[in-house]
């Protein structure tokens, strides 16, 4: 749960709209742990996060910034 | 009489009166309220949730305080959910448009929550449904009031028997009237399991539906060793457990008497009791109790409720935190992530379908199908060993291919972490689990290849009996003191010898008082348990001879079938130590 909870955290720290979409599913707040937890997202799963208002630019950068460190280690191809 | 088998949590045994607590969720009735009033509605949702979430920080500090802050952090999470502005926007939504009251309006919004998440069918979240529980429990207290807590201020001591806890009830309980819990839901890697461990409270979950057959003030005992829970016992088993429970009870005394001699037969003969644990908190369990040393930790709850891999500071910090608390000079033994790829973030879903998982890509080998996952473990290790007696041990081993991998493997990751500068012990005792038969088999073969040698009799029996003991059917089949086993412990104590390597048991063997002659019989000189159990099992050391200990273990080698074997070590062990409790 801690990426998701450092995620909602950054993302309510910037004053700009913030939208997360996966594919097939309605895009969600990415404000809201609700939200995230209904997608249902994990790991090897694209996700686009999409920023509009103040800020945007920043927030983007620094919602990224955690998914990347969450989901860096891609898992090793199996033998 | 009725016996329940479930799964042991949080070791220990307790007898009391049951308190039957409803836990299902609080019951609201259906309400709606005047169009007027609508606005009043939300006033009072909206002071709920401010409260709720006030007392969601609240706990996080005092858990915090109390148990640690990854503990604590489980409350955080709680609180960013009550503050949620989707979760507001919905539940007003339901007061505006269809003029449900407050409470009716929270408690379907959460309800519709709990049911998404369980239907998810990942693991990582469907232990989550008892977080939700309590989220609405604590914005309905504030709605219509406390419905009366039954776990706080009680008067005399009880056995609590639930549903299930939420992790916030199981935090502030309180072990002095708390004997011990049992629930009907619950798996070894929910939040209330683990407060449990920590706040060494005996515990059994997952015991399936059971509630419906007992009622308040029914004696019942919960033996978290076992994982059993017995309703109203015969006059036998009662007395039996009694015995056991006055044990624990007077516990703290025996252990002060104990803690600060060491562990050596009457001819001083010098063993190692060392202690099993499972979290960084446990550290002063071993330690309370005079412990030579950490002889497993387990590293799985690093990996368990994840949503991604634990990062390598992460695990640093986690194995620094036991050299902390052990001091210098103990050994602590590291065991590499030993879990099923089902429980596991990362491959868990797309891992195909296993038709009998213990047999299946767990442990070991999941570790070495990811490597960068075994990689970034195994660095973490190295990393922490400067700071103590650290040695490492891998699980599962079968063949010596795997051991040989795990070696090659341990050598690369030495050698990167040698061109980034970083220190770590360069002879770090290396150690292989003897857990499967076939290694068992080979263990002089695999003698030549490590510094140490584990038993892990749990799943050495489970393997080489072919019975899994949580199957009640053939369950009397699983035991430790089946001649096979027997045997097989011989031969691998007999390889450690020959090539003048290490061994220690550390299954639940090595805590069960009938068989410490044994064990020291056949040679072994290191043990590890559940830390609660070092003083009994250095008592019965300290009250004997190897002498005699040689004598118990060439007569009980004689025995034909598990039985014999167990009931003549039971006999052993009442004639050393009369006051020792023998099952």
């Amino acid at each position: 749960m801690r990426p998701m909870q450092a995620f909602v955290e950054t993302a309510c720290r910037f004053a700009c709209e913030v939208s997360v979409w996966v594919v097939d599913k309605q895009p969600v707040n990415g404000k809201s742990m609700w939200g995230l937890l209904g997608l249902g997202a994990e790991q090897g799963m694209k996700i686009v996060i999409e920023t509009t208002g103040d800020g945007a630019t920043e927030a983007l950068k620094a919602l990224a910034e955690i998914v990347e460190r969450a989901y860096d280690k891609e898992p090793e191809p199996r033998a | 009489m009725e016996l329940k088998r479930g799964i042991p949590v949080s070791p220990g045994v307790a007898i009391a009166t049951a308190l039957v607590v409803e836990t299902e969720g609080v019951r609201i009735q259906r309400r709606t309220v005047d169009k007027s009033l609508v606005a009043t509605e939300i006033d009072h949702l909206r002071i709920a949730l401010t409260k709720a979430s006030a007392d969601a920080r609240e706990n996080q500090n005092a858990i915090s305080a109390k148990l640690g802050k990854q503990y604590g952090a489980i409350f955080a999470a709680h609180a960013l959910l009550i503050d949620d502005p989707e979760l507001v926007r919905e539940i007003e939504q339901m007061i505006a448009q269809k003029n449900y009251s407050a409470e009716y309006a929270v408690s379907l919004v959460m309800r519709r929550h709990a049911k998404a998440l369980e239907s998810m069918n990942q693991p990582i979240f469907s232990t989550r449904s008892s977080d939700i529980l309590d989220i609405e429990k604590s914005i309905l207290k504030h709605l219509v009031g406390e419905q009366g807590d039954p776990l706080q201020n009680l008067q005399e001591p009880v056995v609590i028997l639930a549903h299930d806890l939420t992790p916030s009830q199981t935090a502030n309980l309180n072990p002095k009237m708390v004997y011990a819990f049992a629930t009907e839901a619950g798996g070894k890697a929910s939040h209330t399991a683990i407060m449990a461990g920590v706040l060494e409270i005996p515990a059994v979950v997952g015991l399936g539906r059971f509630l419906t057959q007992v009622s308040g003030g029914d004696e019942v005992i919960v033996d978290g060793n076992r994982g059993i829970v017995i309703v109203n016992p015969d006059p036998e088993t009662r007395e039996r457990y009694l015995v056991l429970q006055k044990q624990s009870v007077s516990f703290a005394r025996r252990l002060d008497e104990l803690r600060d001699l060491p562990a050596a037969t009457k001819d001083g003969t010098r063993t190692l009791l060392m202690g099993n644990i499972e979290f960084p908190q446990e550290g002063p369990h071993c330690t309370d109790r005079g412990a030579d040393g950490v002889g497993l930790y387990r590293t799985e709850f690093l990996y368990l409720n994840k949503t991604s891999e634990p990062d390598e500071n992460e695990q640093y910090e986690a194995y620094l935190a036991v050299l902390r608390a052990m001091g210098p000079g103990k050994p602590v033994v590291i065991r590499t992530m030993d879990l099923g790829a089902d429980k596991l973030f990362q491959v868990g879903d797309n891992h195909p379908h296993e038709k009998n998982p213990s047999l299946g890509v767990r442990s070991i080998r999941l570790c070495l199908r990811n490597l960068a996952m075994f990689k970034t473990q195994l660095r973490a290790i190295l990393r922490a060993s400067p700071f103590g007696d650290v040695r490492i041990m891998f699980p599962m081993v079968s063949t010596l291919m795997e051991l040989r991998q795990c070696k090659m493997i341990l050598a690369d990751v030495k050698e990167e972490l040698e061109e980034e500068g970083y220190a770590y012990n360069r002879k770090l005792p290396v150690g292989t689990m003897i857990e499967v038969p076939s290694a068992a088999l080979m263990a002089e073969e695999m003698a030549k290849e490590v510094n140490f040698f584990s038993i892990g009799t749990n799943d050495l029996i489970q393997y080489t009996l072919a019975a899994d003991r949580t199957n009640e059917n053939v369950a009397s089949l699983y035991n430790a003191g089946d001649p096979a086993v027997v045997r097989l412990i011989d031969r691998v104590i007999q390889a450690a010898f020959k090539h003048s390597i290490e061994v220690c048991v550390c299954g639940e063997m090595s805590g069960d008082p009938i068989y410490t002659m044994l064990l020291l019989g056949l040679g072994l000189r290191q043990l590890s348990m559940t830390p609660q159990n070092i003083p009994e099992i250095k008592k019965i050391i300290r009250s004997i001879t190897i002498e005699e200990a040689k004598q118990v273990a060439q007569e009980a080698k004689r025995f034909e079938t598990a039985r014999d074997v167990n009931n003549y070590l039971r006999e052993q062990t009442r004639r050393i130590l009369p006051e020792v409790v023998v099952n």
